[in-house]
């Protein structure tokens, strides 16, 4: 006799299912370092509210984080510091650069400020806006989301 | 009190001192030739007629084709009376130089630092002159007028710091026999 119940059984690939995993609980680190930080804590806060996506989590240690998002300006002197930070989170991480400044400097065309976190860390979604609304932010997020979608989780270094 | 009153009184404290007093809309402001600043200084600070014992501020200013090129004011508040006010030092040269008031306020400290790292005054006698704002092997003196304003030299960051196993294990051996011996 044919049982009249479906058998709950889901077939997958290991890599799928790895990456479902990652992509649906990205911690970001907490780190802002300038105006967008505000925004970043707005799309964090109850009325945008991330943890809709799974990744409201935001960690104090970069031992417990997948994320970065570089939320403002980076000056040269931060730089190693927040490379520092980056390397202290474990595979496998990815990068946010959140704004203008952050992505090419913004208005801060100056000694100072690094025009550019890409010249610091593997940046993976640029965000633009100064500053991106928490919608734009989100946005960036569901965008990685979809990045991580179609990355193998085993068998070669991420792109 | 106005400028010149200061100036009268300071005479009799600290007699020569050569002081001016400068035109200013807001609070009163006296010019001090860098040579007796210390002396003005100790003066401001611990006489009762004056009690500034407060430093607020030291600012400094790049007035490039004068010359002497630099200045540097001195923010002081008298709480007590209370009032407020400015002392302008001029510093030309090579290299400007300028008495340090570290040893009259010690809030100075963090004040000469930073206008030493953006001009390039030096303070004599300052215990401990290092860049404050700017990364520690940065070049020039960035609020200087012939400073130019884009930098395309590369951004530098350290590697990360690598441990090997046997240096861990080391490091972790070492603590567990601290805390044995201090249980």
């Amino acid at each position: 006799m044919a049982p009249d119940f479906e058998i709950p059984i889901l077939t997958t690939t290991v890599d799928k299912m790895a990456q479902w995993a990652r992509r649906s609980s990205i911690w970001p680190v907490t780190l802002g370092l300038a105006c967008c930080a505000i925004e970043m804590m707005s799309m964090a806060a109850s009325r945008y509210d991330i943890s809709r996506f799974g990744a409201e989590v935001f960690r104090a240690s970069p031992r417990q984080a997948d994320l970065m998002i570089v939320a403002g300006r980076l000056s040269r002197k931060m730089a190693p510091a927040v490379r520092r930070i980056y390397d202290q989170m474990p595979e496998p991480k990815w990068v946010i650069s959140m704004g203008a400044c952050a992505s090419c400097g913004g208005v801060f065309d100056n000694y100072a400020i690094v025009q550019g976190c890409d010249q610091v860390l593997p940046v993976d979604v640029f965000v633009p806006g100064c500053p991106p609304r928490p919608e734009a932010l989100l946005y960036g997020i569901i965008s990685l989301q979809r990045k991580i979608d179609q990355q193998r989780a085993f068998g070669y270094a991420r792109s | 009190m106005d400028a010149p009153a200061i100036i009268a009184a300071l005479e009799t404290l600290v007699p020569g001192t050569g002081a001016q007093a400068l035109a200013s809309i807001d609070q009163p402001t006296i010019l001090v030739p860098a040579d007796r600043l210390r002396d003005v200084c100790v003066a401001l600070r611990d006489d009762p007629a004056f009690r500034f014992t407060a430093l607020v501020d030291i600012v400094g200013v790049d007035a490039l084709p004068n010359e002497p090129r630099f200045e540097v004011n001195y923010s002081l508040v008298a709480v007590d009376a209370p009032a407020r006010l400015r002392i302008k030092v001029r510093a030309g040269g090579e290299i400007p130089r300028v008495p340090s008031v570290t040893g009259v306020w010690p809030a100075a400290g963090f004040l000469e630092r930073e206008v030493w790292d953006l001009f390039g005054v030096e303070f004599e006698g300052h215990p401990d002159m290092r860049r404050l704002l700017t990364p520690e092997d940065w070049e020039g003196h960035p609020l200087r007028k012939d400073y130019p304003v884009q930098v395309d030299t590369p951004v530098t960051f350290d590697a990360p710091t690598q441990v090997t196993e046997a240096q861990f294990r080391a490091t972790m051996e070492k603590d567990r026999r601290l805390r044995g011996a201090n249980r």
